[in-house]
C-alpha cells in the first residue's frame, strides 16, 4: 500500500478534511477582519455542516490511501462523521452558551474548536505515527485553550493547567513508545509494524513495550484507570460545551485510531497485552462506577461515568473483530448521542457568568416541574447511560454483551454487569432529584432563558436517541457497510 | 397486526395522557380510561377464538424484521395463557386509573403516562417470543414503574424505588447473559444466529451449561416472582408505592415472573429444570411459610398484604416446578386470583390511608361501625386470600397442592401448613383493623365510606373472584392449549416422557 503521490481519487476522498482546514483558516481571517460573535459562530456552524455534507460525497472514492499518512476507508469516514457531527452539535451549544456572556472576546473559541475538530477528524484515518501524533497533539493543544476559555471563572485555568501537565506526560509516553517501535523496525507505518511483528528476537520485545507505552499514553486521553485522575477536575472546570467536546469528540477520535493501530500492529495476538487491557477495563468499570457514587456534582458524576463507559468499550476492543468492531462503532455512536444530550442540557441550564455551571445535583431538583421538556430529555439521557430501553444506550450495552459473550470473555462481562448495577445507583439519584420539589422557589438559574434553538437541538438529540434505540437496524446496517 | 395495536396503543395513550395533563389535571384520567377501554374491546374478541389450524396453540402471531443483522425479529405471539394475563393486566390498569382519581392530584399527566407505559411493557412481556424483544420489554416495564414509586410514593420512596430497580435490573442482566450464551450455543450447533424462541427450543448444550443458563433465567424470574431469598425488595416497594403502583406491582408485575418460569425456564431447559426442581420446591415452601409468618407479624397493613404475596407466590413456584397439568392450571388460577384479591386489598388499604392517614393497624380498630362497606369488602378479600372454598384463591391453591402431591408428598404437606398460617394472618387483619375498640384517630370525626367509583371497582373484583371460585372452567379451557403446548415442547426438547418432573423426589 504505497501511495507516494496524491492521486485524483485521493484528493476527492480527502476533500472533507481539506475543507475543514480551509474553514479553519477562513474563520481565522474572518476574526481578523470583523469581531462579531454571531457571525463567527454561524460561519463555524456552517463550515462544519459543509464538512458533514462532504463526507458522504467522499465515500465513493474510498478506500484509498492518501500519502503514507492516511487511509480513507469506511471506518475513517464513519468515525470522522461522528466527530464532525458531534463537533457541530458542540458548536451550536457553544454559540448559545457564549452568547450569554454578553461581552468580551469570544471569537477565538471557535478557532480552537475548529482546530481541535481537525485534529480529531484526521485521527481515525491515520495509519502512521506521524499523523497519529500530529492529530493527537493538534487535538490536545487546542483542547487546552478551550478548557481554560472560561471567561470570568478561575476554575478553567486550574483545569487547563492540570490538563496541560498530565497531557504532556501522556505525550511523552506516546512518543517513547513510538520511538521504541521505530528503533525495532525502522518504520512508523502501522501495517509495516504488523508485518514485522511476532518474529522472535529482541525487536519483538521492543514492539511489545512500545505498544504498551502507546496504550498508556492513549489511556490517559481516554481517561482509563489508572490514568484517569485528571478527568473529574477537567470535566468540572471546563465550560459545559467544552466538557461535551472532551467527553465525546476526543474520545471517539482517539478510540478509533487506537482500534486501527492495535488491529494493524498485530496487538490482538499478544496475550500479555490483552491481559493488561482486560485488567484496565475491569478497573475502569469498577473504579469509575464506585467513585461516581460519591459525587454530588453532576459534571464530576458524568466524568466518572465516562471512565466506566470507556471501560465497557474495552470489552468491544478485546472481542473477536467480527463482533467487536461493530459493537464498538455502535457503542461510540450511542455514547456520542447520549453524552452530547446530557452535557448539552447542562450547558443550556448554565450561565457562564455564574460562579459555576449548573452542575450540583441540587440544581436539578424540581426540574420536572420547572422545565418538563428538558427534564424528560435528561431522563432519557440518564436512562441511556444506564443502558435502559428504549434508548440507544440499551442497544449499545446489549451489543457489548453480545461481543463479550460471543468472544467468551466472561470475566469482562461479569465486571460489565456488576458495573452497570452499581451505575444505576447514581443515575437514579439524579433522576429522583429531578422529581423532587425544588429547594428554593426563586433561584436565579430558573429565570435563565433557554433559547428555542437549544430546545430544538436537545429535542432532535432525544428523538434520535429513542428512535435509534427502538429501531437500530439502519445504524447497524450502516456500520456493517462502512466497517464490515 | 392486532397484537401490534394491543402493544402500541397504551404507549401512544401514555404520550397523549402526558400532553393532556398540561391542559387539565382530569384529562389524563379520561384519556387513560378511553385507551384502556379500547384496549379491552380489542382483547375481548380474542377470547375463545380458536387457534388457526397448523398454528398450534397460537391465537394470533406477528413476525416482522427488527434487527436482522443480529437475528432479532419483532415476534409477538398470543396464546390462551398470554391472553388471560393480558386481560388481567388491562382490567387492573383500568382499576388503577379509577382508584387514583382522588389520590393522585400532582402531575396527573405524567402519572398516567407512567401507568400506561407500565401496561405497555407488561403486555410486551406477555407477547414477545423473541428473546431479545422479551428482554427489551422486561427492562422497559421497570422504568415507568420506578418513576411511579419514586415520584408518587410514600415516606421512604427513594430507597424502595432504587431497591426495586436494582434487584430487577441486576437479575435482568444475568438473564441477558444467559440469553446470549444460549443464542451462541445455538449458533455454534446450527450456524444460525437467532433470538427466536421456537428456534431456540431444544438447543443442544452440555448439562452444566444448561444448568447455569437455567439458573440465570430462574434468578431473574425468581426476583420478580418473588421467591425467597430474592424477595427483600418487595415489602419495601409495595409499601412505599402509591396505591395504583402497589396494585400494578402485586397484580401484574409479579405475574411476569411466573409467566417467565412457565414460558421460558422449563421449556428451554427441561433437563436442568428437572434437576433443579427439588431446590426450587424448597424455595417455594420456604417462601410460603416465611411469607405467612412475617405477614402475621406486621403492624403496617400494606406490609402485611405484601408479605402475604410472597406466601401466595410460593404456591405458584411450587406448582410450576411440579409441572403437571393440574398444578399448572392451579398456577394460572392462583395468578389470576392473587391479582384480583391482593389488588383489591391494596385498593382498600389505599382508601383507608386516604381517610385516616395511617396504615398502622395499632391505630385502627372498630372501623366496621364507621365504614361498613369498606370493612365488609376488606373482610371478603381477606377470606378470599386465606383460601375460602368458593372463591378463586381456593381453586388455585387446591389445584397446586393436588398437582404437586404426585411430584412430592413432603413439600406438599409442608406447603399445606401455609394455608393455616394464611387463615391466621387474614383473620388477624380483619380483627385488628375492622373489629375491636375504636381507636384514637377515628374517634372524634366521622370518616367517609367507600365512594361509588370505589364500590364499582369492588363489585367488579368480587364478581370476578366469585366467578373464578365457582366456575373456573372457562379460564382452564382458555389456557389449556397453551399449557399443553409448553408441556409438550418441554417434553420434546428433553426427549423425555411428558410430566417429567412428576417423578421428582
Amino acid at each position: 500500500m504505497t501511495a507516494p503521490a496524491m492521486t485524483a481519487p485521493a484528493f476527492a476522498a480527502f476533500a472533507p478534511f481539506t475543507l475543514l482546514g480551509a474553514v479553519t483558516i477562513l474563520v481565522m481571517l474572518l476574526i481578523a477582519i470583523r469581531r462579531d460573535h454571531h457571525l463567527v459562530a454561524l460561519s463555524t456552524i456552517a463550515g462544519l455542516l459543509l464538512c458533514c455534507i462532504a463526507l458522504p460525497l467522499a465515500a465513493p472514492a474510498s478506500p484509498v490511501a492518501v500519502t503514507k499518512l492516511f487511509i480513507i476507508d469506511g471506518a475513517a469516514l464513519f468515525y470522522a462523521g461522528l466527530v464532525l457531527v458531534s463537533a457541530l452539535v458542540v458548536a451550536v451549544l457553544s454559540w448559545i452558551y457564549l452568547d450569554r456572556v454578553g461581552e468580551g472576546p469570544r471569537e477565538e473559541y471557535y478557532l480552537l474548536l475548529l482546530t481541535a475538530t481537525l485534529g480529531a477528524a484526521i485521527l481515525p484515518a491515520s495509519v502512521h505515527f506521524a499523523s497519529f501524533f500530529l492529530g493527537i497533539e493538534t487535538l490536545g493543544i487546542s483542547l487546552l485553550g478551550l478548557i481554560a476559555y472560561a471567561g470570568p471563572r478561575g476554575a478553567g485555568a486550574e483545569a487547563g493547567t492540570k490538563y496541560l501537565i498530565l497531557s504532556g506526560a501522556a505525550s511523552a509516553f506516546l512518543l517513547f513508545g513510538m520511538a521504541l517501535i521505530y528503533a525495532a523496525f525502522g518504520s512508523m507505518s502501522f501495517d509495516r509494524i504488523g508485518a514485522l511483528a511476532h518474529q522472535a528476537g529482541p525487536a519483538d520485545l521492543y514492539r511489545l513495550v512500545g505498544i504498551a507505552l502507546i496504550l498508556a499514553g492513549v489511556a490517559f486521553k481516554l481517561s482509563l484507570v489508572p490514568f484517569h485522575m485528571w478527568t473529574p477536575d477537567v470535566y468540572e472546570g471546563a465550560p459545559a460545551p467544552v466538557t461535551a467536546f472532551i467527553a465525546v469528540v476526543s474520545k471517539i477520535a482517539v478510540f478509533a485510531v487506537i482500534l486501527r493501530f492495535f488491529a494493524l500492529a498485530g496487538g490482538h495476538a499478544d496475550a500479555s497485552l490483552r491481559a493488561g487491557i482486560a485488567a484496565v477495563a475491569i478497573l475502569s468499570m469498577l473504579a469509575g462506577n464506585l467513585l461516581a457514587l460519591l459525587q454530588t456534582n453532576v459534571k464530576r458524576l458524568l466524568a466518572y461515568s465516562s471512565i466506566a463507559h470507556l471501560g465497557y468499550l474495552l470489552v468491544a476492543f478485546l472481542a473477536a473483530p467480527a463482533l467487536g468492531v461493530d459493537a464498538a462503532a455502535y457503542y461510540l455512536a450511542a455514547y456520542a448521542v447520549t453524552s452530547l444530550g446530557a452535557f448539552g442540557i447542562i450547558a443550556l441550564l448554565s450561565a457562564p457568568g455564574a460562579e459555576r455551571d449548573a452542575d450540583r445535583i441540587e440544581d436539578y431538583r424540581g426540574l420536572f416541574r420547572t422545565r418538563p421538556f428538558l427534564a424528560a430529555s435528561f431522563a432519557f439521557m440518564l436512562l441511556s447511560l444506564a443502558g435502559m430501553p428504549p434508548t440507544m444506550g440499551f442497544i449499545a450495552k446489549f451489543y457489548l454483551v453480545v461481543a463479550g459473550v460471543g468472544s467468551a470473555m466472561f470475566w469482562l462481562v461479569a465486571a460489565l454487569v456488576l458495573g452497570s448495577v452499581i451505575g444505576l445507583f447514581y443515575y437514579l439519584r439524579v433522576l429522583i432529584a429531578m422529581g423532587l420539589p425544588p429547594l428554593q422557589e426563586d433561584d436565579p438559574a430558573r429565570r435563565l432563558r433557554v433559547p428555542i434553538s437549544g430546545s430544538a437541538l436537545i429535542g432532535i438529540i432525544t428523538v434520535v436517541l429513542v428512535v435509534l434505540g427502538t429501531y437500530p437496524a439502519p445504524v447497524i446496517s450502516l456500520i456493517k457497510v462502512m466497517l464490515g | 397486526m392486532i397484537l401490534f395495536w394491543l402493544l402500541i396503543f397504551p404507549a401512544i395513550g401514555g404520550g397523549l395522557a402526558w400532553i393532556a395533563g398540561g391542559r387539565n389535571p382530569d384529562a389524563p384520567r379520561w384519556v387513560s380510561i378511553a385507551v384502556l377501554t379500547l384496549e379491552l374491546l380489542m382483547a375481548l374478541p380474542l377470547i375463545g377464538a380458536a387457534a388457526a389450524p397448523g398454528h398450534g396453540a397460537w391465537i394470533a402471531q406477528l413476525d416482522a424484521p427488527w434487527i436482522p443483522q443480529l437475528g432479532i425479529s419483532f415476534e409477538l405471539d398470543l396464546d390462551g395463557l398470554s391472553l388471560v394475563l393480558i386481560l388481567l393486566t388491562i382490567v387492573l390498569s383500568l382499576i388503577c386509573v379509577v382508584i387514583s382519581w382522588t389520590e393522585i392530584t400532582d402531575r396527573s399527566g405524567l402519572f398516567h403516562a407512567n401507568l400506561l407505559w407500565t401496561t405497555t411493557g407488561v403486555i410486551g412481556v406477555f407477547l414477545a417470543l423473541d428473546l431479545f424483544l422479551f428482554f427489551f420489554f422486561w427492562e422497559l416495564m421497570l422504568v415507568p414503574m420506578y418513576f411511579m414509586i419514586a415520584l408518587w410514593g410514600h415516606e421512604n420512596r427513594s430507597y424502595a424505588a432504587i431497591k426495586f430497580f436494582l434487584f430487577t435490573q441486576g437479575s435482568g442482566l444475568l438473564m441477558l447473559v444467559s440469553i446470549l450464551v444460549l443464542v451462541f450455543s445455538h449458533q455454534h450447533a446450527t450456524g444460525d444466529l437467532t433470538f427466536n424462541y421456537f428456534a431456540l427450543l431444544g438447543t443442544k448444550m452440555s448439562p452444566t451449561t444448561g444448568f447455569l443458563l437455567m439458573l440465570g433465567f430462574f434468578i431473574a424470574f425468581a426476583v420478580k416472582l418473588p421467591a425467597v431469598p430474592f424477595h427483600t425488595w418487595l415489602p419495601d416497594a409495595h409499601t412505599e408505592a402509591p396505591t395504583a403502583g402497589s396494585v400494578l406491582l402485586a397484580g401484574i408485575l409479579l405475574k411476569t415472573g411466573a409467566y417467565g418460569l412457565i414460558r421460558f425456564v422449563v421449556p428451554l431447559f427441561p433437563a436442568a429444570a428437572h434437576a433443579f426442581a427439588p431446590v426450587a420446591m424448597v424455595l417455594a415452601v420456604a417462601g410460603i411459610l416465611y411469607g405467612a409468618l412475617l405477614a402475621y407479624g406486621q403492624n403496617d397493613l400494606k406490609r402485611l398484604v405484601a408479605y402475604s404475596s410472597i406466601s401466595h407466590m410460593g404456591f405458584v413456584l411450587l406448582g410450576v416446578f411440579a409441572w403437571s397439568t393440574l398444578a399448572l392450571q392451579g398456577v394460572v388460577a392462583q395468578m389470576v386470583a392473587h391479582g384480583i384479591s391482593t389488588g383489591a386489598l391494596f385498593v382498600l388499604v389505599g382508601a383507608l390511608q386516604e381517610r385516616i392517614h395511617t396504615r398502622d393497624m395499632r391505630r385502627m380498630g372498630g372501623l366496621w361501625g364507621q365504614v361498613p362497606r369498606l370493612s365488609a369488602c376488606g373482610m371478603f378479600f381477606a377470606v378470599a386470600s386465606l383460601g375460602l372454598p368458593g372463591l378463586g384463591n381456593f381453586i388455585g391453591e387446591f389445584l397446586i397442592l393436588l398437582g404437586s402431591f404426585r411430584a412430592s408428598v413432603v413439600f406438599t404437606v409442608i406447603a399445606t401448613f401455609g394455608l393455616v398460617a394464611a387463615a391466621a394472618y387474614s383473620l388477624l387483619l380483619v380483627q385488628r383493623a375492622f373489629h375491636g375498640a375504636v381507636q384514637e384517630p377515628t374517634h372524634h370525626h366521622t370518616i367517609a365510606d367507600l365512594s361509588p367509583p370505589h364500590l364499582a371497582v369492588m363489585a367488579v373484583l368480587v364478581v370476578a373472584i366469585v366467578g373464578l371460585g365457582l366456575y373456573p372452567q372457562p379460564v382452564f379451557d382458555e389456557v389449556a392449549p397453551g399449557l399443553s403446548a409448553v408441556q409438550h415442547s418441554a417434553a420434546v426438547s428433553a426427549s423425555l416422557p411428558q410430566h417429567v418432573a412428576e417423578r421428582a423426589p
